[in-house]
């Protein structure tokens, strides 16, 4: 099994906040990121696939197809939007869009074009939030 | 709220700078040089460590996280930097009788940290000694 990895970066702008705390235990909670005008960050998104080379191409997938994937169901929902309020998952059901939550919605919409297109697997999505703080998930167990 | 039923893993990274230097009583001198090379120079080096913490379990449907990752930051700084960063690692105690090689620092990290990190459960340690070789331990 080869493990084959592709990065791409999206800013967006979120603020934490649970809508059936108070407004004292959501700051207490969230500190600085509660704050409900918003803030920034420049994310990176890295979707791993797993499967066996192709025999004639050499390939897990093609990466011009994957980059395509990333764009049109990931970044063309989270790019240079507010997350709390544009994104449908957070938005409808007022999820927060911790970078936990993100990188297990960005796994649900990538994981049935993957699966459909036979050949590779999704194995893990990684959404880095800042260098140093990143959330991962790799599907239900 | 979302409740999903897979594993979600939260990761950070932190900064560790500390000296070392190969060397086992177990090898002769020659040996020692032999084996660890310029590693084994008898005053040490340093390196500039990122420790890579990976925290594994259910996402809480009330705040969305893992883990806190203030709470994280405190356990980690508590039990691993300030015992390490600034510090000679041969001088632990941890490494009084194993080789400060980065793979024995990987698995000393994953024990100082494994079961204090309620309500994950720490996944995987990884330690980056210079930005071309890392090492990563999972308890198996």
């Amino acid at each position: 099994m080869i493990y084959l990895t592709r990065r791409a970066t999206f800013s967006a702008s979120h603020f934490y906040w649970n809508d059936s705390w108070t407004a004292e235990k959501n700051e207490h909670v969230f500190g600085r990121c509660s704050n409900r005008n918003g803030h920034g960050h420049n994310y990176t998104l890295e979707v791993t696939v797993a499967g066996e080379p192709d025999p004639v191409t050499g390939f897990v997938v093609d990466l011009k197809w994957l980059k395509d994937v990333m764009e049109r169901k990931v970044l063309a929902a989270y790019d240079h939007r507010h997350l709390n309020l544009e994104v449908p998952e957070f938005a409808a059901t007022k999820m927060i869009p911790t970078t936990e939550n993100i990188a297990i919605s960005a796994w649900k919409r990538l994981e049935p074009v993957v699966a459909s297109a036979g050949g590779a697997q999704l194995s893990r999505v990684r959404v880095y939030e800042t260098p140093e703080i990143f959330a991962e998930y790799r599907g239900g167990l | 709220m979302n409740a999903s039923a897979g594993k979600t893993y939260f990761g950070r990274r932190y900064a560790l700078s500390a000296s070392h230097r190969l060397h086992t009583d177990a090898l002769s001198d020659e040996e020692n040089r032999a084996a660890f090379g310029k590693c084994n120079n008898p005053h040490g080096h340093g390196h500039n460590y990122v420790l890579e913490v990976l925290a594994g379990g259910a996402v809480n449907p009330e705040t969305g996280m893992v883990i806190d990752m203030v709470a994280l930051d405190a356990v980690v700084r508590t039990k691993v930097i300030e015992r390490f960063d600034r510090r000679n690692l041969n001088l632990d105690p941890y490494f009084k009788n194993r080789v400060p090689t980065t793979e024995n620092l990987t698995k000393a990290v994953f024990a100082m940290l494994d079961g204090s990190i309620s309500p994950a459960e720490l996944a995987q340690v990884r330690v980056e000694e210079t930005e071309n070789n890392f090492f990563e331990y999972s308890g198996d």
